[in-house]
């Protein structure tokens, strides 16, 4: 029997898929985003788990969560609302039904909604029982009996085979969905090839979902969602953490040095720390440090030695490394340090997004202690980001701050692969060895962008020292002398502030002038400009502006906030840009902050525009 | 052909920097015999290498015509280690003191030394905080009266060689600032091994901990009260060598020769043995109960962490040699937007 209906042709989808953390759901998620990217989607994707490895299962604590938005048009963001929404258990169905559309699908694993599952969740009643779901249209399946029959030939205990019905609910949705079954397949062989039985397993549970609904669900309408039009070129799918990784790999080889990799595990920064580990044929070192500081530390001692050091934590890590973070600022060393942002303060939520570690970027060390700082605004875009960080790093000779977050690192989208040659190089000279009867070398003179000599332990006649006391100018010698440190502390601030010539101007999406600007850095990109779109084809007077360089800003964005009546900055934190932006520029702005360690839904951004412009 | 490569003499590894430490302080004499060890290793200047911490002995590296980086407290082998990995062929010192190395340094110290990065840590042991201006340090004795402790510090001392041992230390060794030549030789037999090579100095602060060697610097009693270790030979002291160290069970004791007890009797030696409890039992001999021993106290070979990861990076390089960033961009899975 096969669906005799034809699918509805719809311009794209959200869809969640949670479940317990040991159910699978980032697995069943992540294969749904390839498999759509390959079927000509573009893609966002939006993990949410428990900082828990295996919070006790079944309870509210252990729900994990994978959110994909697969679309025929080019989409910034994950999705707001969900349009199908498949749960496993009693816990993932009461802590994500409210972000389930009006309307929505709801698939519900039935045999998880024992006693003893309504139990672990809290729930005196089933919630499947009574009206409280009438507005949705209700899937329920029998998952788990389903897959122990569909893998039974195969004489696998019912821990295994339970193991299986993430497959059966991802085979169901790409039933529901249309989708080609033939990757995961192919995902599955790779994965599980070594073990035959559970790849058979698997590819029978995936198998009997998908014909689980065309032969018991043949009634209802299954959708097509087409093919995006991307810019022509070719396009994989990249996450945040994984397009930094790269990203750092490529802007080595463009400035012809190794990459050296300090780095201590920290959520949600590790996957740094994986990702280069695996690349050593590229002449990548990783070297996972005792700690936070011996990290940091480490990467000052490789910087010194002509290579390309970069470090990457999150908050917790980054306010350990701050001493360091100050000596490599004085010694005027080219070095990447990566802050993959997490709900704050102290341990905060480590497995969920935040932008509240702008201040610390800005402010955190002792003593003027000026660094650039740059942020990316989407998972692909964290590959230019390194790029252009590691430029500005060795053409002013100090270390930048790349400020991505969590919700940047582990999300997915597609990334339109560029060729090595077409990426500029990055030119380092260093000074050249020197004879005893040549002029006296000085570490701390300076080029046109107030740039030191790079001068490499092993040149000959360069032999000098540097250190955290205040040094005189040119000899780089130390010196106490009051004159002298004002100019040195003067001159490192001008030496960043001259970045802001060297960076492109801010660019604004939508009118010159007109009623509000929405500024935004980092991920919240794309939400605002998601929702600055809509709101100008609505007929609003509005604007977008995202600022990827927040220290300095580029030199055009003070006029830029004068062309508008109002500026409106969203951000996941408590108005730490806006601060800054009103210190700097004594323009009013106006606030919308969130701190639930979610990103903005498109909506939030869209209702606050309305206001505003009403 | 062969080039004449100029001799350096130890004048030639002294930087134009005025030395600041106080007058009379065993950093002088310690920087004395490092530039003498550095003229006879022969290296180029521009090959080697100083990082310290914070302290009086981390101004070291300043006073030195070589490379050097003076870092932030105690993380001086963490920079090296870094350096280090990047640049095998380079010769790096770590100076460091007892409180950069044992009390906020002390993380650090413990992984440079297990991992046996190929670096050489010489840490001035004076038994107090002089650049703060004399608080007692972690290897203080017990009941060190300070301006921090004004009744008696109550904190138990570190010995620093038993806890290089505790690390898998590769190179342990000991010696005193004043003791010039035994110093130059501990400097040079460091510098061979190939690994992390700890060594402490016993070095005086006259200004903040006089006296605090005394016993075994002062002509009358050193003989008494050192034991200098020399590979495979009994562990022989005392001004008329007649005293040793015998184990009795795994007990040390100090046994007096003749009277029925010969050299063959007394514990000997092993710098070589890759069982390190004999080693560590010897950096255990404390005065007043024993003598204390200087010299080597180990060197044994050891995977070389610096090493190791350069061969990874060099095996991975050997087996695809053809490997391309545009190979690495479109890893995974691929399609094409026509
Ligand atoms: S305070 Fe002590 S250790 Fe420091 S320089 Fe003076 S004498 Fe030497």
């Amino acid at each position: 029997m096969s669906t005799t209906t034809t699918p509805e042709k719809i311009t794209g989808a959200t869809i969640r898929f949670a479940g317990d953390s040991g159910d699978g759901m980032q697995l069943s998620g992540t294969q749904l985003t390839n498999t759509s990217a390959l079927a000509g989607n573009d893609v966002a994707t939006f993990p949410d788990f428990p900082a828990e490895i295996r919070a006790p299962r079944g309870t509210r604590a252990g729900v994990s969560g994978f959110q994909v938005q697969i679309a025929a048009e080019d989409i910034f963001t994950p999705g707001d609302q969900l349009d199908t929404l498949v749960v496993m258990n009693p816990a993932a169905l009461v802590t994500n039904i409210g972000d389930l559309k009006t309307g929505g699908t709801l698939i519900v694993n039935e045999d998880s909604f024992q006693a003893k599952d309504l139990r672990l969740a809290k729930l005196d009643e089933n919630p499947l029982d009574g009206v409280g779901l009438d507005e949705y249209r209700v899937i329920k399946i029998k998952m788990t009996l389903l897959t122990r029959t569909a893998v039974e030939e195969l004489g696998l205990s019912a821990k295994i085979a339970d193991r299986c019905k993430n497959f059966f609910a991802m085979g169901f949705v790409y039933w529901l969905y249309n989708r080609d079954l033939q990757p995961t397949l192919d995902f599955i062989q790779s994965k599980f090839g070594g073990m035959p039985d559970i790849a058979e397993a698997n590819e029978k549970s995936l198998k009997a979902g998908f014909n689980y609904g065309e032969t018991t669900e043949a009634a209802i309408s299954t959708y097509q969602v087409g093919q995006a039009t991307l810019p022509k070129g070719r396009y994989r799918n990249i996450m945040g953490n994984q397009a930094l990784a790269i990203g750092c790999i490529a802007a080595a080889k463009l400035s012809d040095r190794d990459l050296f990799l300090g780095s201590y595990p920290i959520t949600p920064a590790s996957d740094i720390l994986h990702e280069l580990s695996k690349h050593k044929e590229h002449g990548v070192r990783t070297f996972q440090a005792e700690d936070e500081i011996a990290a940091i530390c480490s990467v000052i001692g490789a910087a010194f030695a002509g290579h390309m050091g970069i470090t990457a934590s999150s908050g917790p890590g980054i306010a350990l490394k701050g001493e360091a973070m100050g000596l490599g600022m004085i010694l005027e060393l080219p070095m990447l340090i990566i802050n993959v942002q997490r709900g704050g303060p102290s341990t905060g939520l480590p497995t969920k997004t935040e932008q509240s570690d702008l201040y610390q970027a800005m402010y955190g060390r002792n003593g003027e202690s000026p660094l650039p700082v740059v942020a990316p605004q989407s998972p692909s875009d964290c590959f230019a980001t390194a790029i252009d960080a590691w430029r500005i790093a060795v053409t002013f000779m100090c270390p930048v701050i790349i400020l991505s977050d969590g919700y940047i690192a582990n999300g997915a989208e597609p990334w339109k692969i560029p060729t090595f040659d077409s990426l500029e190089k990055i030119e380092i000279t260093h000074p050249a060895p020197r004879e005893d009867d040549d002029p006296e070398f000085l570490p701390y003179s300076r080029d046109e962008n107030l740039a030191r000599p790079w001068a490499l332990p092993g040149t000959k006649g360069l032999e000098h020292r540097i250190g955290g006391l205040e040094k005189a100018a040119e000899t780089g010698d130390v010196s106490y002398d009051p004159d002298n440190h004002q100019a040195m502390c003067e001159l490192r601030q001008e030496k960043v502030d001259r970045i802001a010539d060297f960076i492109p101007p801010l660019e604004v999406c939508g009118p010159e002038k007109g009623d509000l600007l929405v500024l935004s850095w980092g991920g919240t990109y794309g939400a605002c400009r998601t929702a600055v779109t809509r709101a100008q084809s609505a007929g609003t007077s509005v604007a977008h502006a995202q600022l990827r360089f927040l220290n300095p800003f580029p030199s055009n964005l003070e006029e830029v906030l004068n062309n508008y009546d109002k500026v409106l900055i969203p951000e996941l934190n408590l108005g730490q840009l806006k601060a800054l932006i009103q210190a700097k520029y004594l323009v009013e702005c106006i606030g919308l902050n969130k701190v639930k360690g979610r990103p903005f839904a498109i909506v939030e951004i869209e209702q606050r525009i309305a206001e505003l412009t009403r | 052909m062969s080039i004449d490569l100029p001799v350096l003499k130890p004048a030639d590894f002294g930087s134009d920097q005025d030395v600041r430490w106080c007058p009379g302080c065993g950093d002088y004499s310690i920087l004395a015999q490092m530039k003498k060890t550095l003229a006879k290793i022969g290296d180029p200047r521009e090959n080697t290498v100083f990082i310290s911490g914070i302290g009086c002995s981390s101004r070291f590296p300043y006073y030195m015509n070589t490379y050097g980086l003076h870092s932030i407290h105690g993380r001086a082998p963490a920079f090296a280690t870094g350096l280090k990995v990047c640049r095998p062929d380079l010769k790096v010192w770590v100076i460091t003191g007892d409180g950069d190395a044992l009390s906020i340094g002390g993380n650090h110290l413990m992984h440079a030394i297990r991992r046996n990065v190929d670096i050489n840590i010489i840490l001035f042991n004076n038994r107090i905080y002089g650049l703060t201006k004399g608080q007692y340090s972690p290897t203080s004795e017990t009941g060190k009266i300070t301006k921090s402790s004004p009744v008696g510090s109550i904190d138990n001392p570190l010995t620093p060689l038993s806890l290089a041992m505790g690390c898998g230390a590769s190179f342990v060794a000991r010696s005193i600032d004043v003791n010039i030549k035994h110093l130059g030789q501990t400097l040079l037999r460091a510098s061979a091994h190939k690994g992390t090579s700890f060594v402490e100095v016993y070095q005086n602060c006259n200004i903040f901990n006089d006296g605090v060697w005394k016993y075994a610097t002062d002509r009358e009693s050193k003989t008494d009260n050192l034991i200098e270790l020399e590979h495979g030979k009994p562990l022989i002291f005392g001004k008329d060598r007649d005293k040793g160290i015998r184990l009795n069970s795994m007990t040390p004791e100090v046994v007096e020769l003749g009277k029925g007890i010969s050299e063959d009797d007394l514990l000997f030696h092993d710098e070589k043995s890759t069982e390190p409890s004999l080693a560590f039992l010897l950096s255990r001999l404390r005065q007043p109960e024993f003598p204390e021993a200087i010299g080597v106290f180990r060197d044994i070979a050891m995977p070389v962490y610096d090493e190791g990861v350069n061969q990874q990076v060099d095996q991975a390089q050997e087996a695809n040699p053809d490997s391309t960033l545009d190979e690495l961009f479109n890893s995974g899975t691929c399609w094409d937007v026509e």
